[in-house]
């Protein structure tokens, strides 16, 4: 694998951003609504002189062009703007909740393979079998369900019904003393709903994908031969089949990444979990505008990273693609 | 001499025993669990439940209040107002300081007020206080260009939080310094940690100028924005108090755990109405007739009662009912559908018309429950009534704010003196398009506009009593506004909470008393 290959990817992925940001500002801009009157209404009314003094300092009586132009110049230079709301810099609040976000996202998306290639394993054994048929159900109905519904389906079972899990949140506030390893479980104990919540839709698409692409590589001579030199059948699955099944899956892995971080916007906020989603659902209602665009930043980065990843981990997994550029 | 001191103090350590049956627990942590998210933490420059809680916590103020609108010492040990009511001396307690140690001196005060009359949106509450003279560091006077009985409420710690200058005062804007999201007060409880939108940590002051207090180690705020997932926190213990929780629903479910007491003490200085608003200046609603007739169609029992499951109480005009200022007016408007349809014909709309009714997005039995309500209830007199709901408040701000509407249902406070949250709803000079809050109704009353003036100077209570009254009468008759209910605000506590903050400002006050018992 090429260090060119890999820089022209970040290339693209840089102009990518670029465009992101530039249509992300525009975009918000068209929504009604003047972050002003909101910050006014929640500082509890204000005079005339107040609203134009707000616009003042937040540049909002510029130009759009203008203030397009000082806000992609701020974010080449690594300023991603104050929070009107909160008066913070952007940057300090995506920093307290960008690892909550990808707590939750990589566990989600371990989760979902993990279990969803697993079951699509199973399930392409016997074509026909009750477990194919198990595994078609549960992905046409993970994939069906909104994840909010999910989310507080699982809430009412296991958090109120059968209090085994939080309700809410990623740690106990009377915890926040303990060692380190007490609150290691404790975060863990709070990530298992929302991290399954997020993973269940996902889950349900791997195991149907991973059924049919291990159908058609069990269907081939290798497996044939690989059988007929008498290999077991757990090496014949995992060793020889889900190797070569495993190339769509990473395509779709990558792909997926963007959609569980549009989906962990809603389980963070069903779960009251303290990460970059739920802050941008709810900069949107404050009229929020650096730091919902702060938010997609970063959103946008880390889908361009987790492609640029699919790419390399692609060539890892088939030796014919190293060749190519 | 020994012998009596001895026997004193066991009669004395006996007598206690006896009569302070509950244990207090030593310290421990309080956790609020709040649907409000703060911008930052200093109540100087910005109003809300959601900053002053934490602020009353953080920032001691010149007074504070018990239970009975009575004002108490606070960092002010006494005061006087003079005779003519144009200035108020403040003696400061020694030995108070700011949590980085620094004294707080009668120049902390002096900036602080300042700061707030310039920067915090209210700005009736120290509007006519013109400068203040610190003689000493212990001194500080108020002078006022007019008397100005508000004050005394408006220096209770929700609406005056005392500043160090040290921190504040070096020039930075003050509604944007830094130090809002990390501040230092002289309060109870220092800030501890404050992630912005999640959850404010609260130490406990070991050097707080009340001896002997805050009773608790730590307090801290958790914003859960999920109701449900609130009430279930509070049902599984894993937060202690939950303050203005308004749903019915939610009052009557937390009724039901065993551990928690649920009350609606804490909130007669908030003063929180919903009610319906008319513009006044659109051509149906300008006729004062139309206006009573839907008054008229419209029954508070009902709403009270059935759509806020008896939680809510009628308000029956602009001031808070539990405000010693308040005066049932002659006309409460009750239920009278053959008036209500005598009235539209009087005013020529016998063959009906159709309005729109706006709403502030909230919760939907406060809101748009009522608004369908209402629908219903003037299909009865003629008016085909379209609910407009907005997707989120700017939207719905913009256009009350920016007098784009027919009717609307809000949230409205009174915070705690008329002069500070009621005149701004009716004074004729505060009708401002784009502010909302202001008087969006674009109601004008000469007499009204006298009345408030008078009363904003009067020093003499029941002087003062008597130009609000006639002040409400008006307002019954002139009705721009039809007050609703006050809002169902109630506190769910742990049980083993002594203290719980039930004062006229609620959990916007100090809770140094507040404490576990064992």
């Amino acid at each position: 694998m090429s260090t060119s290959f890999i820089l022209r990817r970040l290339g693209y992925g840089l102009l990518l951003m670029l465009g992101v940001v530039v249509l992300n500002f525009l975009l918000i801009r068209l929504a009604p609504g003047d972050p002003a009157v909101v910050i006014a209404g929640e500082m509890g009314g204000a005079t005339e002189e107040m609203l134009e003094s707000i616009r003042e300092e937040y540049g909002l009586n510029k130009p759009v062009l203008v203030q397009l132009w000082i806000y992609v110049s701020g974010v080449a230079q690594g300023n991603l703007g104050e929070s009107f709301f909160f008066n913070q810099p952007v940057s300090k609040l995506i920093a307290q909740r960008i690892g909550p976000t990808i707590l939750l996202v990589i566990s989600a998306q371990l989760l979902s393979i993990l279990i969803g290639v697993f079951l699509g394993v199973i399930a392409a054994r016997k074509p026909n079998g009750l477990m194919s048929g198990f595994v078609t159900v549960f992905a046409t109905i993970g994939y069906a369900v909104p994840v909010f519904w999910t989310g507080i389906m699982l809430i009412i079972l296991f958090a109120s019904a059968l209090p085994i899990f939080p309700v809410e949140g990623m740690q106990s506030v009377k915890l926040r003393d303990a060692p380190f390893f007490t609150q290691a479980v404790d975060v863990a104990h709070h990530l298992v709903l929302p991290a399954f919540t997020l993973a269940i839709i996902y889950l349900a698409q791997y195991a149907r994908l991973s059924r049919a692409s291990m159908l058609e590589v069990l269907g081939s001579d290798y497996i044939r031969t690989a059988r007929a030199k008498g290999a077991s059948e757990r090496s014949v699955l995992f060793r020889h089949a889900l190797r070569n099944a495993a190339l769509p899956i990473l395509t779709v892995a990558g792909l997926q990444f963007g959609n569980l971080i549009s989906g962990a916007l809603l389980v963070e906020t069903v779960f009251n979990w303290p990460g970059m989603g739920r802050l941008a659902f709810e900069s949107i209602l404050r009229r929020d505008y650096p730091t919902i665009m702060g938010v997609l930043f970063f959103a946008s980065a880390m889908v361009v990273v987790a492609n640029l990843l699919t790419d390399i981990s692609y060539r890892w997994a088939d030796p014919r693609l190293r060749g190519r550029s | 001499m020994r012998h009596m001191t001895r026997l004193l103090g066991a009669a004395v350590l006996s007598a206690t025993a006896l009569t302070s049956a509950p244990v207090h627990a030593e310290g421990g942590t309080l956790v609020i669990a709040s649907s409000q998210v703060p911008r930052h933490l200093n109540g100087a420059v910005q109003s809300g439940i959601a900053t002053a809680v934490p602020s009353t916590q953080i920032f001691a103020s010149p007074l504070r209040y018990d239970e009975n609108w009575e004002p108490q010492p606070y960092l002010a040990e006494s005061w006087q107002v003079s005779d003519d009511g144009m200035s108020v001396t403040l003696n400061l307690v020694q030995d108070a300081t700011f949590h980085d140690g620094e004294p707080v001196t009668s120049e902390d005060v002096a900036f602080s007020i300042m700061t707030t009359k310039e920067n915090h949106p209210f700005k009736s509450m120290f509007a006519p206080v013109e400068s203040i003279e610190t003689p000493d560091a212990h001194t500080a006077v108020i002078k006022l260009s007019q008397p100005h009985p508000a004050l005394l409420l408006a220096l209770s710690p929700a609406l005056a939080p005392v500043l160090p200058k040290h921190v504040f005062g070096d020039g930075q804007d003050p509604k944007s310094h830094p130090a809002n999201s990390d501040p230092v007060g002289s309060g109870p409880f220092m800030l501890e940690e404050f992630t912005a939108g999640e959850a404010i940590v609260l130490k406990k002051n070991p050097d707080f100028f009340i001896d002997g207090r805050p009773k608790l180690d730590e307090i801290i705020v958790r914003i859960i924005k999920d109701p449900s997932a609130l009430l279930i926190a509070m049902e599984n213990g894993e937060a202690d108090m939950y303050p203005f929780m308004a749903g019915s629903q939610e009052i009557r479910r937390l009724e039901g755990a065993d551990h928690l007491e649920i009350t609606n003490e804490g909130y007669a200085a908030v003063g929180p109405l919903n009610w319906l608003a008319f513009n006044t200046a659109n051509e149906k609603l300008s006729d004062v007739r139309v206006r009573r007739a839907i008054a008229y169609a419209l029954d508070r029992e009902f709403i009270t009662n059935a759509l806020h499951r008896g939680v809510s109480q009628p308000q029956r005009g602009p001031i808070i009912e539990s405000s010693p200022f308040f005066t049932m007016p002659d006309e409460t408007y009750d239920t009278d559908l053959d008036k209500a349809n005598a009235l539209m014909e009087e005013a020529g709309y016998g063959d009906g018309m159709e309005l729109t009714i706006d709403f502030i997005p909230g919760p939907k039995e406060q809101q748009q429950s009522v608004a369908e309500y209402l629908k219903s209830q003037l299909k009865k007199i003629g008016i085909a009534l379209t609910v407009r709901a907005a997707p989120d408040f700017p939207t719905w701000a913009g256009r009350v704010g920016g007098h784009d509407f027919e009717l609307t249902m809000d949230i409205v406070f009174n915070w705690g003196d008329p002069v500070i949250g009621v005149h701004r709803t009716y004074l004729s000079d505060n009708i401002r398009k784009g502010v909302i809050w202001s008087n969006t109704q674009q109601y004008s009353n000469a007499r009204v506009d006298e009345l408030l003036a008078q009363a904003a100077v009067e020093t003499d209570m029941d002087k003062r009593k008597a130009l609000y009254a006639e002040f409400q009468q008006i307002i019954a008759q002139d009705l721009p506004l039809y007050t609703i209910n006050a809002l169902p605000y109630h506190t769910a506590y742990d049980k083993k909470l002594v203290n719980p903050p039930k004062g006229i400002w609620g959990t916007m006050h100090p809770m140094d008393r507040v404490e576990w018992s064992e």
